[in-house]
């Protein structure tokens, strides 16, 4: 199993306020990473950071093998063909309908004829379950469940085998959000892929997730699922043993 | 090389090798383009060498079609690409089944598509005016209780505006107003000297910068300044579900959003084209003086005799109806703004196109009205 996401010594500084403090960070390829901390921990900042979307102030940032920080805009560029993204509030391009969303990645990437790219593009939006009459409509036009899913396949655009998430599910009714982690169950068994995803859905976390990293101090700390319920830090032992995870059946701890 | 074929007779073995995947599908698309397929009866296809994406195995997905339409059988030697699989589930699935040969298909020349559109065209400009005439129609209802009652006039948020509008464009409308006075006394100056006529220079810029000019300019300037500002800030507002959040706690949007914006503008430009007139004149001063060599007392004297009592303010009066005419269309335009960045844009050019129309279409109608009744 290859390392996929290797963060070493992350430095992230605001001003006064210093939002990651030696922050290290490893995804294997084949996981589904999910990163979780409360409002304002850096979450949002780490996944700009990984992206190359932002550069830190100290600290290596390895995609593949690669550092990221301090490469060129052509080298990022090759990168960022191979991962795919959706954002928390879906930012799908609101003047492009949804299909040629789908097809901007490959537009700027791919050297297509038309034909094959509207095919494709149909195939990811009837893989994320959006079909028929979807495809034509604005972003505007769409509910907040298609929003995610058209999302999810303008990031699958370019077949990247690492995808992050942005919070997925929130904004979803329990219903919508179950059948989006399914989707993302489903899609990640079938294609491969490693995920990365901060979110703040505890259904979300035990359906999918395989190993959780959770943002603290600055510091993360990552253990599997079953072992970071137990972890003794204060505001994890709030997060996985307060009352809303107690509603989820969560094993009490140590 | 993507893949290798070998013809025996009618039967044709296609070997994949390599990385089927998105980055490649163009050079992999040509590569199968060019495997004959005429009179073959059976391909057989291995595909245990290759490594396929989604988009690698869609591919061969639709390849299987075309040998399939050449009237062919085909069959894996081996294991088939995992992905084949899933696109087959995925396509398969009746509930998202799109036609994608009738959505590539719209009608260009359909005449009665033609008397359609001119219909909704017509239905939706009738629509448009309604919505303009609601909108006039509330603002003079906000306009009327907020003349009844002080509370409603957001002194802040108008001291806001005057500053936005008027204040910061106090640089640029003089530079402008002095520059056009340069012109004008210029090209005045070039044209009477041949008649020995230069001292009408003072008047050609007097009331040429008193009466039009000077208005005019301040007008066009802070409909692009502020026209613009006013529809992309509204619009965004729009956009951002802010005015339904307004409307949602009881708030009226026009009352603190067009209301304090016309007021605002209302206040902010007569002070901004006194402020152009008088650069105007000390731009025209300037250059007779250099130009023509008139002593600037012999250009006041003369100013003193162009101007009459009221020239002054024919060009002022008509600085608040610019300023009502640029800053409603701003917050008109910006208001309309529905769903897309793109219609954002839209609408903020719009805005300025209009406010410009508009304040040009007024002093049109002004120059009459002057006209006919003498002044």
């Amino acid at each position: 199993m290859a390392t996929v996401v290797e963060v070493r010594g992350l430095v992230n500084r605001f001003g006064q306020q210093t939002v990651h403090q030696n922050l290290d960070m490893s995804v294997e390829e084949g996981e589904v990473f999910g990163i979780v901390g409360g409002s304002g921990s850096g979450k949002s900042v780490l996944l700009r950071t990984i992206l190359g979307l932002q550069a830190p102030l100290a600290g290596t940032v390895m995609l593949g093998g690669r550092d990221i920080t301090g490469m060129g805009a052509a080298e990022l560029r090759s990168i960022k063909a191979g991962y795919g993204v959706t954002f928390q509030h879906g930012a799908l391009f609101s003047s492009l309908t949804v299909l040629q969303n789908v097809q901007l990645p490959m537009i700027e990437h791919l050297k297509l004829p038309s034909r094959t790219r509207d095919e494709l593009a149909h195939l990811k939006l009837r893989l994320v379950g959006l079909g028929g009459d979807a495809a034509a409509k604005y972003p505007a036009q769409l509910s907040g469940g298609m929003i995610k899913r058209a999302a999810l396949a303008r990031a699958l655009a370019l077949d990247p085998r690492l995808l992050f998430l942005d919070e997925p599910t929130s904004g979803l009714d329990p219903i919508g959000a179950q059948a989006f982690d399914e989707l993302v169950i489903y899609l990640q068994r079938e294609l491969q892929l490693t995920v990365v995803m901060i979110t703040h859905d505890l259904d979300t976390l035990f359906e999918a997730c395989s190993r959780v990293g959770v943002l603290v101090d600055g510091h993360m700390i990552s253990d599997t699922l079953a072992g970071i319920v137990h972890n003794p830090q204060p505001w994890i032992h709030a997060y996985f043993q307060g009352a809303r995870a107690q509603r989820r059946g969560v094993p009490h701890g140590a | 090389m993507y893949c290798v074929a070998q013809r025996r007779d009618a039967r044709v073995e296609l070997s994949l090798r390599g990385e089927w995947r998105a980055v490649a599908l163009g050079d992999i698309q040509a590569e199968l383009a060019a495997v004959l397929l005429d009179g073959v009866r059976q391909v057989q296809i291995r595909a245990s060498d290759a490594r396929f994406d989604l988009s690698g195995a869609w591919l061969l997905h639709d390849y299987l079609a075309t040998i399939a339409a050449a009237g062919a059988s085909s069959l894996f030697a081996g294991p088939a690409p995992p992905g084949l699989a899933l696109i087959e589930r995925t396509l398969s699935d009746e509930r998202s089944a799109v036609d994608l040969h009738a959505m590539a298909q719209t009608a260009w020349l359909d005449p009665a598509a033609a008397v359609e559109g001119l219909g909704r065209r017509a239905v939706r400009s009738w629509r448009l005016l309604e919505t303009l005439l609601e909108f006039l129609g509330r603002v003079g209802v906000a306009f009327g209780r907020a003349s009844l009652r002080l509370k409603y006039w957001r002194p802040t948020s108008i001291a806001r505006h005057v500053y936005d509008t008027g204040i910061t464009a106090i640089p640029v409308v003089a530079l402008i107003a002095f520059l056009i006075a340069v012109i004008l006394a210029y090209m005045g100056a070039q044209q009477l000297r041949k008649f020995g006529a230069d001292i009408f220079v003072v008047d050609l810029v007097t009331v040429g910068m008193l009466r039009e000019l000077g208005v005019l300019l301040t007008a066009i300037i802070v409909a692009g300044r502020s026209g613009s500002a006013f529809a992309a800030e509204i619009g965004a507002m729009q956009l951002n579900e802010e005015v339904d959040a307004l409307r949602a706690i009881g708030v009226n949007p026009v009352e603190v959003l067009v209301l304090p914006r016309v007021i605002g503008l209302v206040i902010a430009l007569p002070l901004l084209t006194v402020i152009a007139d008088a650069i105007g004149l000390v731009g025209g001063g300037l250059l007779c003086h250099i130009l023509l060599g008139m002593p600037v007392a012999q250009f006041l004297n003369r100013a003193n005799e162009a101007i009459a009592a009221t020239t002054f303010w024919v060009g002022l009066i008509k600085a608040p109806v610019f300023a009502i005419l640029i800053s409603l269309a701003g917050t008109w335009c910006g208001l309309r703004v529905r769903g897309s960045s793109r219609e954002l844009g839209r609408l903020t050019t719009l805005a300025v196109v209009q406010a410009i129309f508009f304040v040009i279409l007024a002093d049109a109608l002004f120059a009459v009205l002057f006209m006919e009744i003498d002044i």
